[in-house]
């Protein structure tokens, strides 16, 4: 629809538009091109498709309950009928693996949700409207990026009680303003374009500019920095939960499964060794893929080996880019 | 100077505002704290004498000025769990924490460093593929499995280094600090790698080092002088920018590997519902993160004289 509006014919015509929004065919090609070429990445994409499938799956396959216990199973190494082995209580370990992935899964798929939606609307406020409000939103995020993101999720779990629901919200909690931080850098640079300008010029109203325009344009970035969110919240998961919080016993996941198997290591390595391969794996596939994606949708950044962008930072620092890699960083580069 | 100045100012709100949200926080955990720490049996009596002990009777404006008055004179109130004030708590956390942080980062910087200058030197080699895998590991593998990894290597598999505790004289500390700062800073390693390869690659262009190497110098005093020094800002920045994650990470080892520690002190405080020393772990670290901050600006102008201008 944007196609009669004339503002939009100046963006379509503007080259420093990295993808144009009106041929998704040539993005899709380009992703299919990066994400094809590289066997490692095929590989990644294939791991999440399975994972995703199995942890879809789970309730439907023949296996024993992931709570379920048998006294006389206790601390059994892999065989046929457990191929994973079980646990100090019995429990089959290839099913609690399964319904872990599920939870995990589901974590960083919620996080991604819940980081994404505010940081996007943080982030159009703070680069999109001068003034107050984008004082007040980076003050704000300058505040929450001052704790540890691991202890304001330990805390903010412990406030808000042990679900995935609230596990989910307090690991956003660190993230929301990381993400929001990375809108506002790439919604500032959008909204000087000229098209922007045009259309407002033209009398555009400013939903129809921020949404049209602005918010349509930094889609692609943001996007980007969604699937590297994901390892990272699932990653911050395992944590919590193997420092027996948020999710707990009985309800299995990756991170209490290693916790307990810790507990009883020189007896029965099996118990540590699947839950530590599958998150490893899990989260490394995520990544690669991740970079993988980001590379079709920047090319620039390729060649130089940019970094995965660490939402690790814990403040935003104005570092002084006097080696800077390229004239315009791209947003979602570590900077 | 003026810059120090500058970034100071820029300090203060933040901090003073992670301080009002740590007061904030503190004040909407669920229930009554009191009665949490109390437990079910709890008469009414002693819920209500804990609540006074605590300050929680008195209207929130004057908890808030007694909060801020105890940050100003170091008074962080008293742990109900462990019956010891929560300053001389911390005081006695914060070491083991402080050197595991320190360590871990060292061990980031001394492994990351000369592998991301070799990888830049010998792009496209196997040197080059190993730091990039190392990077991807480093950022995909979790603290804790790190840390079971090296327990069942170096105290089960070969027992030569403690599984658990801080030590208690100096080559004791040493030993118990090794596995657990590997296990910290190793996600820091690919990182500090890639980010030193791709510095050095983009500065190895520059005009100035096509000079240095024009009027004959040698290769390393190339690298070294001209090259490395430029190149390791982005690195401090890195690490300026992860002291957070690195505190966290040192949260986790401190539980893999039974140390004393801030984790420790904070988790056994959540367990026990022990808000003072919650509150007081909190501001700790709040306060690291922003001193760390300032120390990295700082160094800036170590590193580049022209950022001091």
């Amino acid at each position: 629809m944007s196609s009669r509006h004339p503002a939009a014919r100046v963006g379509f015509w503007d080259p420093s538009r990295r993808v144009s929004r009106r041929d998704p065919n040539r993005l899709a090609r380009r992703l299919t091109a990066t994400v094809t070429a590289n066997p490692i990445v095929i590989a990644s994409g294939a791991f999440i498709v399975l994972i995703t499938a199995l942890a879809v799956c789970v309730p439907l396959l023949p296996l024993q309950g992931p709570t379920e216990q048998s006294v006389l199973f206790r601390l059994k190494p892999p065989s046929a009928e457990h191929v994973l082995g079980t646990d100090r209580l019995g429990r089959d370990i290839l099913s609690r693996l399964l319904w872990g992935a599920r939870l995990s899964l589901l974590v960083g798929v919620g996080v991604v949700a819940v980081s994404a939606t505010l940081g996007t609307i943080l982030g159009v406020v703070a680069g999109y409207f001068r003034g107050w409000p984008s004082e007040v939103v980076l003050r704000l995020t300058d505040i929450l990026l001052a704790f540890p993101p691991l202890i304001l999720a330990m805390v903010t779990v412990t406030i808000l009680g042990n679900s995935l629901l609230t596990v989910v919200l307090a690991i956003s909690v660190g993230i929301v303003p990381r993400f929001a931080r990375v809108a506002r850098a790439t919604i500032l640079a959008i909204r000087e374009r000229e098209y922007v300008e045009a259309a407002r010029a033209l009398g555009a109203s400013t939903p129809r500019i921020v949404v049209q325009h602005v918010l349509l344009n930094a889609v692609d970035p943001l996007i980007v920095l969604c699937t590297l969110l994901v390892p990272t919240a699932i990653l911050t998961e395992a944590l919590l939960s193997f420092l027996n919080l948020g999710i707990t016993e009985p309800e299995p996941t990756w991170g209490n499964m290693i916790y307990s198997g810790q507990l009883v290591l020189r007896e029965a390595t099996w118990l540590t060794a699947s839950p530590g391969v599958a998150i490893v794996l899990t989260v490394l596939a995520f990544n690669l893929l991740g970079d993988a994606i980001r590379d079709a949708f920047d090319p620039a950044v390729r060649d130089l080996g940019a970094p995965t962008p660490s939402l690790d930072e814990s403040l935003p620092t104005p570092a002084p880019r006097l080696s800077a890699a390229g004239p315009e960083p791209s947003p979602v580069a570590a900077s | 100077m003026k810059r120090i100045a500058q970034r100071l100012a820029q300090l203060v709100p933040t901090t003073v505002g992670a301080l009002v949200l740590v007061f904030v926080l503190m004040r909407v955990l669920p229930g009554d704290p009191a009665a949490a720490m109390l437990g079910t049996n709890a008469t009414p009596q002693a819920v209500a004498d804990l609540r006074s002990q605590l300050g929680l009777d008195k209207p929130l404006l004057q908890q808030f000025l007694d909060y801020v008055l105890g940050l100003g004179t170091l008074d962080l109130g008293r742990s109900l769990a462990l019956r010891a004030p929560v300053t001389s708590l911390l005081w006695q956390a914060l070491l083991p924490t402080l050197l595991l942080t320190i360590s871990g980062t060292l061990v980031s910087v001394i492994v990351g460093v000369p592998l991301g200058v070799a990888a830049a030197l010998k792009r496209g080699t196997w040197i080059d593929y190993t730091a990039t895998l190392l990077a991807l590991l480093g950022i995909s593998m979790p603290v804790f499995v790190w840390g079971v990894l090296l327990l069942l290597a170096f105290t089960l598999q070969w027992p030569v280094l403690p599984s658990a505790g801080a030590g208690s004289n100096p080559l004791e500390v040493a030993r118990a600090l090794i596995l657990p700062s590997i296990a910290t800073g190793f996600f820091q390693v690919g990182l500090v790698a890639r980010i030193t390869r791709s510095s050095l690659l983009s500065i190895l262009a520059n005009d100035y080092v096509r000079t240095a190497r024009a009027k004959g110098l040698a290769p390393p005093q190339v690298i070294g002088d001209h090259a490395l020094r430029n190149a390791l800002i982005p690195v401090l920045t890195v690490i300026g920018l992860n002291f957070g994650t690195l505190l966290g990470g040192a949260v986790v080892a401190e539980t893999v590997f039974t140390r004393p520690g801030l984790g420790r002190l904070i988790l056994d405080a959540i367990a026990a519902r022990d808000y003072p020393v919650i509150q007081g772990v909190m501001i700790v670290s709040v306060v690291f993160v922003v001193l760390l901050n300032l120390i990295v600006d700082l160094l800036y102008g170590v590193a580049d004289p022209r950022v001091r201008a």
